[in-house]
Order: C-alpha cells, then sequence, then structure tokens
C-alpha cells in the first residue's frame, strides 16, 4: 500500500509514474496542458528557440497561447509581441490560439472551453495559472523558462508541495462571496504562509460554492505564496465539466490519513465583506463597513480573479437602478467574450451602462497597470483584481483596494469604499 | 564563482511589480529592463547600482507575478545575486533557470547593513561581511538544483532529455 496521500500527492504521482511520492521530492511530471500569454509566451519562444534539438513543439494540442494582458495591443511594444506568439503559433499549429475577440483572459477562456479539468497537470506563464485548482487540477504558474522548456519535452520538474488544509465551516452571510472568503484567508495565512506549500480547500461552505467562487479562490492560492490551490472534486465540478464538454478526466479523493502541514479551521460565519488594504493582499483587518472614509476615484470589475459571469451578476445586483458616483470611473471587464455576450444576453450590459460604466472588451489591462484604467498619482482604485502591490495599476503613488464585485460596485456609486448593505442604508437615510 | 560588491538592502516582501513594473513588462531586453530594475521601490537604485552589486532583502523576496523579465531585469542592472531570508517560489525557479545566484541565509541578512561590501562564495554558499569580517552559511540547494546550475540551466538539461529520447 501507498503511502496516506493528498490530491495534490496523488495527481503529481500519477504524472511522474509513481505508486507514491512525499513533500520534498524532486519529480519529474507529465503535463496536460501549458499555457501561455503574449508577455510569458513571447520570453519563452525567445528561449525556445535557444534549445538546440529543439524545432517543434512536444504536442501542439496540448498548449494554449491566449492574447490576454496588454490586448488589444496597447502600443508597437506590445504588438510585437503579440505578433511574435501569433506568428509562433501559426508556425508550430497551435490547436488553441485564442485571437483577440475569439477569447478573453486566460483563466476565463481556458475552464469554459473545456480546456481544464480534475485530475490533470497543468502549467501557465502566468502566476494565476492556480485557477483551474478549483476544478480539482494541479495547476501552477512558472516563467518563461519552464514554458520554453515545456514546449520542446511536455515535462517539468517539480519539488512535491507539502499540504496545507484549509476548512471552511459556518454560513455565509448577505453578500459574503469567495472572494471575501480568500481575502479573509490571505489575513489569516498571509502572503507568505504557504510558500512552497499546495492549498487544499475543505469543508461545508465550499461544497456549496459554484465553480466560479471555486477560481476565485483557487486564483489567489499564489497570494499566499502557495504553489497550487485545489479544491475537492464533487458534483458540482462534474455538472460544470459536463456543461463545457470536459470529458475524460481522472477524480482523485485525499486519503483520510494524508498528512498537512497545517490547518486553519474559518469559521465563515463571522465574516464580512472584505476589503485589502495596500499594500499586501494579507492586509484584511478592517472590513467593506470600517474604511468608509476611504473616498475612491475608480472601480475595476473584472479580472481573471472576478471577470466571470456570476461576478457580472452581483456588481449588475448592486448597480441596477442606481448611478456611479460622479467623482467616480467605474469600469467593467468581462472576462472572456462568452461572459460578455451574456452579459448582452441577461442585460447586465445595460444596467452597467445606465449606471454610468465604461463596460470594456476581456483584458487584463488595469489589474497589471497596463492599459484601459491606469491610475495617475494620489489616485485610488477599489478592485476586483488580486494584487494591491505598489504602483501595481499605475503610479506607484496611486493605491488599490480589493474587493469583490459587491462592494467594489457598492464603492462605485457611494463614492467611498461602502459595504453592500450600508449602501442600502444609505439609499433610505 | 566569487561575488564581491556593496549590498543594498530591502525589506520584506518585495515583490516583482517593483522589481520592475507592468508598464515595462512590455520590454524583453535585458538592458532596457535593467535601466528600470527597482525602480518602484528606489528609484535610485539604477544610478547607485555598480555592476557586480549584490540585493540584501528579507523574507519573501520576489512575490507575485511569474514575470521572468524580474529576474532578468535584476540581471541587466548589473546585479551579480541576491541575499534574502526567503524567496518567493515563481521567483526562485526562474533564478535558477536563468542563472542568478540567489542565497537564503536569515543570520547574514539581519548581519549585513545596506552598503557592506560582502564577498559571496557562490559554489559553497559562504556568504562573508567585508565590514564585520563574519561569515554565514546559505541553506543548499537541493542536489538536483546544483546539478541543473552546474549544467548551465533548465534548457541544456533539456537538450540532455531530447538527446536521451532521441537515442533511445
Amino acid at each position: 500500500m501507498p503511502r496516506p496521500m493528498t490530491m495534490t500527492e496523488k495527481i503529481l504521482a500519477a504524472h511522474s509514474g509513481q505508486a507514491e511520492v512525499s513533500p520534498g521530492d524532486i519529480i519529474s511530471i507529465k503535463l496536460d496542458l501549458v499555457m501561455a500569454n503574449e508577455l510569458s509566451a513571447a520570453v519563452a519562444i525567445t528561449e525556445f528557440r535557444k534549445i538546440k534539438g529543439a524545432t517543434k513543439v512536444w504536442d501542439p494540442d496540448k498548449i494554449a497561447l491566449v492574447p490576454s494582458h496588454f490586448t488589444p495591443n496597447k502600443d508597437i511594444a506590445t504588438a510585437s509581441l503579440s505578433k511574435m506568439m501569433r506568428d509562433f503559433a501559426n508556425e508550430q499549429h497551435i490547436t488553441n490560439y485564442f485571437e483577440v475577440g475569439r477569447g478573453g483572459i486566460e483563466h476565463v477562456v481556458l475552464p469554459e472551453n473545456g480546456m481544464v479539468g480534475p485530475g490533470e497537470t497543468i502549467i501557465g506563464g502566468d502566476s494565476h495559472t492556480t485557477t483551474y485548482g478549483g476544478l480539482g487540477a494541479f495547476a501552477t504558474g512558472v516563467g518563461s523558462t519552464d514554458i520554453a522548456a515545456a514546449f520542446a519535452t511536455g515535462l517539468m520538474w517539480v519539488r512535491v508541495p507539502p499540504s496545507i488544509k484549509l476548512i471552511y465551516e459556518g454560513k455565509l452571510r448577505p453578500f459574503v462571496s469567495a472572494k471575501d472568503l480568500i481575502l479573509r484567508t490571505l489575513g489569516i495565512v498571509g502572503v507568505d504562509g504557504a510558500t512552497y506549500c499546495a492549498l487544499e480547500y475543505t469543508g461545508p461552505v465550499v461544497k456549496e460554492l459554484p465553480i466560479s467562487g471555486r477560481f476565485t479562490m483557487a486564483n489567489m492560492a499564489i497570494e499566499a505564496g502557495a504553489k497550487n490551490g485545489i479544491f475537492p472534486v464533487d458534483a458540482v465540478a462534474e455538472a460544470y465539466c459536463a456543461a463545457v464538454g470536459k470529458k475524460n478526466y481522472t477524480i482523485y479523493h485525499a486519503d483520510p490519513k494524508a498528512e498537512y502541514q497545517n490547518t486553519f479551521t474559518i469559521d465563515c460565519s463571522q465574516i464580512e465583506p472584505q476589503v485589502a488594504i495596500p499594500f499586501l493582499p494579507e492586509n484584511t483587518h478592517k472590513n467593506a463597513s470600517q474604511l468608509s472614509d476611504i473616498k475612491v476615484d475608480q472601480a475595476v470589475i473584472g479580472t481573471c480573479t472576478n471577470g466571470r459571469i456570476e461576478d457580472m451578476r452581483q456588481a449588475a445586483e448592486i448597480l441596477n437602478g442606481r448611478k456611479v458616483h460622479p467623482d467616480v470611473r467605474a469600469i467593467v471587464i468581462p472576462g472572456s467574450q462568452k461572459v460578455y455576450k451574456q452579459c448582452i444576453t441577461e442585460g447586465l450590459t445595460e444596467i452597467f451602462i445606465d449606471a454610468g460604466c465604461v463596460v470594456s472588451t476581456p483584458t487584463c489591462g488595469p489589474c497589471v497597470g497596463g492599459h484601459m484604467g491606469v491610475l495617475a498619482d494620489g489616485e485610488r482604485c477599489i478592485s476586483t483584481t488580486n494584487r494591491n502591490f505598489r504602483g501595481r495599476m499605475g503610479h506607484v503613488k496611486s493605491e488599490v483596494y480589493l474587493a469583490g464585485p459587491y462592494v467594489a460596485a457598492a464603492s462605485a456609486v457611494a463614492g467611498h469604499i461602502c459595504g453592500p448593505e450600508q449602501l442600502r442604508e444609505t439609499a433610505h437615510a | 564563482m566569487i561575488l564581491k560588491g556593496t549590498a543594498h538592502k530591502y525589506g520584506k516582501n518585495v515583490d516583482t511589480d517593483v522589481i520592475i513594473p507592468g508598464r515595462y513588462c512590455n520590454l524583453i531586453d535585458p538592458v532596457e529592463l535593467g535601466k528600470h530594475a527597482m525602480e518602484d521601490i528606489d528609484a535610485n537604485f539604477v544610478k547607485k547600482a555598480k555592476p557586480g552589486d549584490l540585493i540584501v532583502a528579507d523574507t519573501n523576496f520576489g512575490c507575485g507575478s511569474s514575470r521572468e523579465v524580474a529576474a532578468v531585469a535584476l540581471k541587466g542592472a548589473g546585479v551579480a545575486g541576491v541575499v534574502a531570508k526567503s524567496f518567493a517560489r515563481i521567483f526562485y525557479r526562474n533564478c535558477i533557470n536563468t542563472g542568478l545566484p540567489i542565497f537564503e541565509s536569515a543570520e547574514a541578512v539581519d548581519a549585513i547593513e545596506d552598503g557592506d561590501t560582502i564577498t559571496v562564495d557562490a559554489a559553497n554558499g559562504i556568504i562573508h561581511n567585508d565590514r564585520t569580517g563574519k561569515e554565514y552559511k546559505a541553506t543548499q540547494l537541493p542536489p538536483f538544483m546544483q546539478d541543473l546550475i552546474k549544467m548551465g540551466g533548465l534548457l541544456r538539461y533539456v537538450e540532455k532529455q531530447l538527446a536521451e529520447k532521441q537515442s533511445a
């Protein structure tokens, strides 16, 4: 009998052809999917060309290339990077190249196209590749040289991570979303509390979460320093796979006696809508309702963390029949063309435009200080993105406050940081 | 390999957004990237850092984005290596893959002051503070990673893998 293993250990063992693996082992794993965007691909392609003996990629069907960060191209330098990726996709006959207008943000696009599934190993040239753990995959972000190596071989060296178990108990209060759960988690675990580790999200609360919420939480595993974040696979995950046409996957369950480096039990009944203040995602010491003295100049709703249709619906629920504050620019960015179209079909786009929001084509844009909402000196943004580091969205003296779609939308209306319930009270006062 | 230079000291959680801000991530040339290294944490870094200098930092150096250009920008700015209490994992991999020497030693970091001259014996992980004369030992890399570095980085390892596959 192999040793009792966690989900992550079982997936890694299966992909390295071993009966068992232990934390600390350095193994070579077979990859099911390798992803890059225009920024990471440009460097990866440059490195790939330097590999003697590598003229063709190992499998053109198992590589996904997604222009997303500074696209539609914001300047000539970006256009050159995008072109390099497009030319490489043509040359190598890459099956899954998602041109602008036919894709969006990679971490929204790949799942909705049935390209990621339970039990798979996925690496991406983007730190938020951890997203796919929401569906029970081992998924991790790497740099461009690792991507170049994987293009050539379909393999990657991995140090097997110890696992940390997170148990979410209690009952969610109104307007508390998956984003609030992960922000609170970061406040507890810390930005380097899970360095080199796997985060396993469990407990009755996450069982009730839709896959979109699980993606949001797995997305920000990297914000605790984790290698990957992973959710148990249940009927909700299987229904999602069926809906997007994902087939041929393997479900792994953690053994009851699997070893965890640490376990955190989080009482969700106590969690209010959260805000992470500058300049670290772990700065969640105050709730949205306690930060009403913080005025905001901009609100961003979207990105790989919160750019799915469920997130758009949360924002629309708040913005319906209301107006964005005169001093605020509200920028709504559906994460993919599919989400964009669904916003139109469901009438959400009309709600956003009537409220006075910009509705942008899918892009990572402002989250990385690229375009579509860069901040000036001294400006503040409430944002559903994932990082509030110094200068992240623009000027080094600008500030980003992280929150979920309900809080970002409520703050856009109020003109200052505001919880959804406070907005209601203000309106009735 | 012996690295000798001035230590530029920073605190905890130096993220890749301050090492190379997103607005420069449309660049790939090491020299161009190097002109903006550390710009958002220390606007004078590029002016004061001489080729061969080292960065010394507290915990979780390189957290955040997977952008490999963070390691490339430091190399482009002439940084010879980084000594920190701990590194974020993607940055750590990127350094091993791209050949930017990194050393983990909490004792060394605590004892080094900004502006000290330090000498690092990279092969043996010995960090020497020239001001105090004291020596510190960095955590040893696992053998596999040492081999990767000796081989000249990940791509040389991949070439070996491809050659073995061909002859198999």
